[in-house]
């Protein structure tokens, strides 16, 4: 319902939803304006809306296919817009697992790369990437998430203006949803 | 070979085929085929084991099958001598998938529904961890369960009544006992882990039986299957069939062993022989294919 900008350093933003959808949503209006080739790292606890996020950036990068959990096998890929790679390193803990999983292919590569639980590989990552982490918060309205977004180079900072500018609220607070049907 | 190797499967690979030769006294030119898994999973490893073969195949000169690993948790229940009767239903349930297929015959699968978000068996290893239970969620859970009172907490049961009917969603109900969790401690209420694993196991075991049953019926099953990971499942097993012998008492219920419920080799090459007997032979140009779908060859 708010997003905040800090014109002093690299445009850091954030927004909170207050539902699935919203958070689908937001994710959505993200892949919209990711334009070119580039790495996300998304932070956030188990069941933080990791997964939620990325399948709502699917849909804004004109993927079809149904988004799922990529836990087990690490990486898939989709196509759409751009190719979209969304990786979960949550099942890795040694660098030395990591080569021979050719992620360095991707990171970046010619699309758009989701990478959930990076913390448990960080050097994986390149120096330019959007951290976005999102954060469950509960407050007398109930739950909601933060999503906090920390763009790492110049592509990285354009690209979070373009999506803090997308994003419109309706009076009551709530996310405006204009696509919401799509969902 | 392709530069990218997975150094373990390699260092395990070599003396593995070497000792199963040894184990079954045969040697190499002995056999009929080289069978390999090309997927679906973890590229890194599909590469190995699909340049093994291709290199096994060609020094002797055997034909190559190239095995669709979801399909061939299916033949974990042919290697039993199971005499199963068609059409069949069968649920897949692992750590990476939740799948509901139909097979009319012999050697068809269609699906008739998957999960939309975390497979069951991710579901268990991700409220092990936050309970921090321990690795691998599935056989933690399913022993701590057997204290606790399944009723204890209501926790949702997705899409039980929707379109997509024999589609699953895990991804809500993780989160649910997540937020049961933080609820409570944050209100200082003591609650018995054992009471929320059982209700959770409860909520996923209804939700894998009741769309398992709901499809063996609207399909006119003489059989209903499990296999994976988590058909090692006690509850599962339990709940499957109580409501079967209810529902369907005249459709067969197969689970296999434990042993071989997870993923094995002598699954493998049991998929490979009809496909063997057909003469379905693989090219020595062969691939791993990380995404392929359950009803891919």
């Amino acid at each position: 319902m708010t997003a905040e900008y800090n014109t002093m350093r690299q445009a850091e933003a954030f927004l909170t939803t207050r539902t699935e959808q919203e958070t689908a949503h937001a994710g959505y209006m993200f892949g919209r304006v990711i334009g070119v080739p580039t790495v996300i790292a998304l932070e956030g606890e188990l069941g933080a809306g990791k997964t939620v996020f990325v399948r709502g950036a699917a849909r804004g990068l004109a993927v079809d296919k149904h988004i799922t959990s990529p836990t087990f096998v690490l990486l898939k890929i989709y196509s759409g817009r751009l190719p979209l790679y969304h990786f979960d390193f949550y099942r890795l803990s040694a660098p030395e697992e990591s080569p021979e999983l050719d992620f360095d292919e991707y990171l970046p590569g010619g699309g758009a790369a989701f990478v959930e639980w990076p913390e448990r590989l960080p050097e994986l990552l390149p120096a330019e990437k959007v951290v976005i982490r999102l954060e469950r918060f509960y407050d007398d309205r109930g739950e909601g998430r933060r999503i906090l977004l920390t763009p790492h180079g110049a592509d990285a900072s354009l690209l979070v203006d373009r999506f803090i500018e997308s994003i419109t609220w309706r009076t009551d607070g709530t996310l405006n949803m204009p696509q919401a049907g799509e969902a | 070979m392709p530069e990218i190797a997975s150094r373990q499967h390699l260092v395990v690979l070599n003396p593995l085929i070497e000792g199963a030769l040894r184990q079954a006294g045969v040697k190499l030119h002995d056999l009929n085929a080289i069978a390999v898994a090309h997927g679906p999973g973890l590229v890194g490893a599909l590469l190995v084991g699909v340049a093994t073969a291709k290199a096994l195949a060609y020094a002797a000169r055997l034909p190559l099958i190239a095995v669709n690993h979801l399909q061939a948790h299916l033949y974990a229940n042919h290697l039993c001598g199971f005499d199963i009767k068609y059409p069949a239903v069968i649920l897949v349930v692992s750590g990476g998938h939740t799948e509901l297929l139909y097979s009319e015959e012999p050697g068809s699968i269609t699906l008739l529904g998957h999960t939309r978000d975390d497979a069951a068996g991710e579901a268990f290893d991700k409220v092990a961890r936050a309970l921090e239970l321990g690795y691998p969620g599935g056989p933690i859970i399913d022993s701590l369960a057997e204290k606790g009172n399944p009723a204890a907490i209501d926790f949702p049961r997705a899409l039980m009544n929707e379109e997509g009917r024999f589609d699953f969603s895990f991804s809500g109900l993780k989160t649910a006992v997540i937020n049961h969790l933080y609820h409570a401690r944050r209100q200082g209420h003591q609650y018995v882990i054992a009471d929320v694993v059982a209700s959770f196991q409860e909520a996923l075991v209804d939700a894998l039986v009741e769309k398992t049953v709901s499809a063996a019926k609207a399909h006119k099953a003489a059989t209903v299957l499990i296999a994976g990971g988590v058909a090692a499942n006690s509850r599962l097993r339990f709940k499957l069939k109580e409501r079967l012998g209810h529902d369907l008492p005249y459709a067969g219920l197969y689970v296999p062993p434990l042993e071989l419920c997870t993923d094995n080799a002598a699954m493998i090459a049991a998929a490979a022989y009809p496909l063997y007997r057909q003469g379905r032979y693989a090219s020595l140009d062969l691939n791993a294919y990380p995404g392929l779908g359950m009803g891919d060859l």
